[in-house]
């Protein structure tokens, strides 16, 4: 298994590698620089700030530069914020929006999970019709529909929440909903879909034909092969809330790296958004592994080749 | 009588239709007996011992009555309530699917899988449960069973997973046993041990055996009687002997033609 | 993704009888219901501007905010401008249904010749050519396309191009599987016997066979165009002014949602209700040609 590991480890490198230098070349082909802002600099400070970028030098130079430093785990000076480093940006925001991205898995997937089983045992009942419909509603409501919604119900005419910011775990109540409603919409459908195809599988009927409780058929024979499909979404879903999470962080002023993105961006922080990209990437990447040793644990067939 | 089945009636609500599986079934069974119920596939064998133990899709409906010894003049296994069915399966009738590669879980272990029947139906806790299960698998000859106990399903070979499923359908001496095309899915080879092994667990524990399939020479090996079903119906029924010395119905007739080579049925035994 | 890969393939394997499904579809009260009131939206968006006596983006300051109602000239009521929001959001909804439409397009066309060529030519060829589609699957490309957005100024070609670029890895990945299985059928053995040139087997033969899954992929990929755009538009990075969205719409009503709370609820309300339909109708449409789990 830590063979495995290693394995996709070094398969992720290409594509660590192409992502980067995508970001490089988008960066340095964009128009406008950073130093491109609302008054002209004299150009003598101008230099001196090309100098101290080094993008006075050559384009390999400086792609080979970055290169060296990102396999350092070193993603440079941020443009936009002086004298504060890419890596502090990124070690102060990750923290945040990884309690907010996790926070919104376990909430779609606590409740996601129970809602579709129950519909699924309940086929073409009322609560079967009642949950997939909630679901199919929850995936066509965005989530930059539903914070506004919420935040305009919750904060501005009751003041039940706060309306943004960061602070107790009331600050992450409506962030936490409108980033995992969708998700948890998902799984509840993926959860419905592989629970009616594995009670109908013959080693449930086989549990059935033991004698066991209706209980220990779902739970101990049924769960299981039902969850699969679930953990190998884990994937899509992570990278689906880091997506989602740029424009809750942005409606919620939560100072994660969404926001840092999102600013940075238009702000042309070159060093910021490449850094934040190719965290970004190491991440789905980290949890793809992740879930693929999930996945071999929970299916024993599964042998890592 | 052990089993007394009257006018069982097995429908199917599907999108195109009813569809009648099973039309009027009848049969006795008495304890230690053996039953052959024979017939094509689609004929409505399996749909009937499904039937009986409560165990067929959500569309189906049942109808008739299938009494099972014990108690008040019985227990009526159709449209029995679920608590009596999981009193009754696995217990007193157990089952033997036709293919071990999906009827067993994929996800637990095989001393697991056969250890919780005993933990139902047993009243055995853990510990006690797992070394009556190796001892299970023991009985099935299954070699080193102390340690194969403890394998998932898909490390073993189609016919050493039968033998898991016949331990598992012995763990609780069941009165009866169930078998559904149990070596249709195995290799010609292998079908003989399984059969084989079926035979002496019968004799050990004394199950009454119901065995389905469409191999009239499998019948022949380990059946005393035999039922003969076409489209839901039976279309003749009686002892071996007879049915394979004379058979009445043109479709047995057609049966046994197409049986390559038959034994001459002899006592039954292997 | 990967579900909904998932739920593709699973529309590919039952490709029963076009006549069967149609059946299907109609006993699907919900679909039928979805197509219906898309019907109507779709109807309102490309006709209703016509009728109205009002235009999207003409200013009146002497109607500001007004609020919603049928007596009013404003049914919709009018944003801080005075711009009357009936029209807009039906512009808005033109112009998100085209850039769902268009860009589901160009994904098909890109997935389809992409995906039936790694599968007909097969061997090394079909293995770096999935191995990119692997890599791209990867990739975090919707930071690209923020970026491309912010360095490249908004342009609602750039949009089209963006999405269409990421949506073709699910259908590149369908439509080769099944060119795979279709590869080894006896007709294709028989034109290619014939002497058939590889683009016209692919042509005549594979992509007819790919039209259920396409029929299930284009309605369900709508909407997540529909949706992704909105998602740009309300980072300010979609549809520049005067040209408007949905997705700029709600981005306008939640800055003055204390304000008019309608400016965002309307648009919100109609993008909800059309991404509703489509997956409705998409569900339907899928379960109809593989009704294994009706």
């Amino acid at each position: 298994m830590l063979g495995y590991t290693l394995r996709r480890l070094a398969g992720a490198v290409p594509t660590l590698f192409i992502l980067l230098t995508l970001a490089f070349v988008m960066m340095r082909a964009a128009p406008g620089g950073p130093f491109d802002g609302d008054r002209e600099l004299p150009p003598q400070v101008r230099a001196n700030l090309e100098a101290k970028y080094h993008l006075d030098e050559s384009l390999y130079v400086q792609y080979g530069r970055y290169l060296w430093d990102v396999a350092r785990f070193d993603f440079g000076p941020s443009f936009q914020y002086r004298d504060v480093s890419v890596n502090d940006l990124i070690a102060s925001g990750f923290p945040v929006s990884a309690t907010l991205g996790a926070a919104s898995l376990a909430f779609a997937l606590i409740l996601g999970v129970p809602l579709g089983m129950a519909a699924a045992l309940r086929q073409n009942g009322a609560v079967d019709y009642t949950a997939m419909t909630a679901a199919m509603l929850g995936i066509s409501i965005p989530n930059f529909v539903l914070a506004p919604l919420m935040i305009l119900v919750f904060a501005v005419y009751n003041d039940w929440l706060p309306a943004g910011g960061l602070g107790g775990w009331q600050h992450y109540v409506m962030p936490v909903i409108a980033l995992g409603t969708a998700m948890m919409a998902y799984v509840a459908r993926l959860a419905r879909a592989s629970m009616i195809e594995v009670m109908r599988s013959n080693h449930v009927r086989t549990a059935r034909a033991k004698g066991l409780s209706a209980a220990r058929v779902v739970w101990v024979h049924a769960l299981p092969a039902a969850l699969t499909p679930i953990v190998s979404f884990l994937g899509p879903a992570a990278a689906g809330i880091i997506t989602g999470s740029v424009v809750i962080e942005t409606i919620f002023g939560i100072p994660g790296l969404g926001q840092f993105f999102v600013s940075g961006a238009l702000n042309r922080d070159y060093t910021l958004v490449m850094g934040v990209v190719l965290f970004y990437g190491i991440l789905i990447v980290g949890f793809n592994l992740l879930v693929d040793l999930l996945y071999g644990w929970l299916d024993p067939r599964v042998a890592y080749r | 009588m052990l089993l007394d089945v009257r006018d069982l009636q097995v429908r199917f609500d599907t999108p195109d239709g009813v569809v009648e599986a099973v039309r009027g079934l009848d049969f006795e069974l008495a304890g230690g007996e053996s039953l052959g119920i024979v017939g094509e596939s689609g004929s409505g064998k399996s749909q009937s011992v499904l039937a009986l133990l409560g165990l067929l899709a959500a569309n189906a409906r049942v109808s008739g009555s299938a009494r099972l010894a014990g108690g008040d003049g019985g227990i009526e296994l159709i449209g029995a309530r679920r608590r009596v069915l999981e009193r009754v399966r696995g217990a007193r009738i157990a089952m033997i699917f036709q293919d071990p590669m999906t009827a067993l879980n994929p996800h637990l272990r095989i001393v697991t899988q056969i250890a919780e029947v005993l933990v139902r139906h047993r009243g055995l806790r853990g510990r006690a449960a797992r070394a009556r299960a190796i001892e299970m698998l023991e009985a099935v000859r299954i070699p080193d069973a102390a340690r194969r106990a403890r394998y998932f399903p898909h490390q073993f070979s189609g016919g050493m997973r039968q033998r898991v499923m016949i331990a598992m359908a012995l763990a609780c001496e069941p009165e009866i046993l169930v078998a559904d095309e149990p070596t249709t899915a195995l290799d010609v080879t292998v079908q003989a041990e399984i059969l084989d092994l079926l035979a002496e667990a019968r004799a050990r524990t004394g199950a009454a055996l119901v065995l389905i399939t469409h191999d009239l020479g499998v019948v022949a090996g380990q059946c005393e009687r035999m039922l003969v079903m076409r489209e839901g119906e039976v279309v003749e029924r009686g002892g071996i002997e007879g049915i394979f010395a004379a058979p009445e119905h043109d479709y047995t007739r057609a049966l046994l033609a197409a049986v390559p080579r038959l034994d001459p049925p002899g006592g039954g035994g292997s | 993704m990967n579900a909904r890969a998932e739920t593709l393939e699973r529309a590919v394997r039952g490709r029963s009888l076009w006549r069967d499904a149609l059946v299907r579809l109609r006993a699907n009260r919900a679909a039928i219901a979805s197509l219906a009131v898309l019907g109507v939206i779709v109807a309102a968006c490309v006709a209703g501007p016509w009728f109205s006596p009002h235009d999207h983006f003409t200013q009146d300051y002497g109607a500001i905010w007004v609020e919603p109602g049928l007596t009013d000239a404003h049914w919709f009521g009018t944003d801080s401008l005075g711009r009357d929001l009936f029209v807009r959001a039906l512009e808005g909804g033109r112009m998100s249904l085209l850039i769902g439409l268009v860009a589901t397009l160009v994904s098909l066309v890109i997935g389809v010749v992409y995906g039936a060529t790694a599968g007909y030519l097969g061997g090394r060829v079909d293995g770096v050519m999935m191995r990119i589609v692997d890599i791209l699957y990867a990739m975090p490309f919707l930071f690209f396309v923020i970026l491309l957005m912010v360095f490249f100024g908004r342009n609602i070609l750039l949009i089209f191009v963006a999405i269409g670029a990421i949506n073709w890895l699910d259908m590149a990945r369908i439509v080769r599987g099944q060119t795979l299985a279709l590869k080894g059928q006896p007709f294709i053995e028989a034109a290619r016997m014939a002497g058939a040139p590889a683009p016209a087997i692919i042509a005549r033969h594979i992509v007819p066979n790919l039209l259920g899954v396409v029929a299930v992929y284009i309605t369900l990929t709508i909407p997540q165009v529909i949706l992704f755009e909105s998602f740009l538009s309300f980072l300010g990075l979609g549809v520049a002014e005067p040209a408007t969205s949905w997705g700029a719409l709600i981005k306008d009503g939640a800055d003055e949602m204390g304000r008019a709370p309608w400016l965002l609820v309307v648009p919100a309300v109609l993008l909800a209700a059309t991404l509703f339909c489509f997956n409705f109708i998409g569900d339907g449409l899928r379960d109809a040609l593989d009704p294994k789990d009706r």
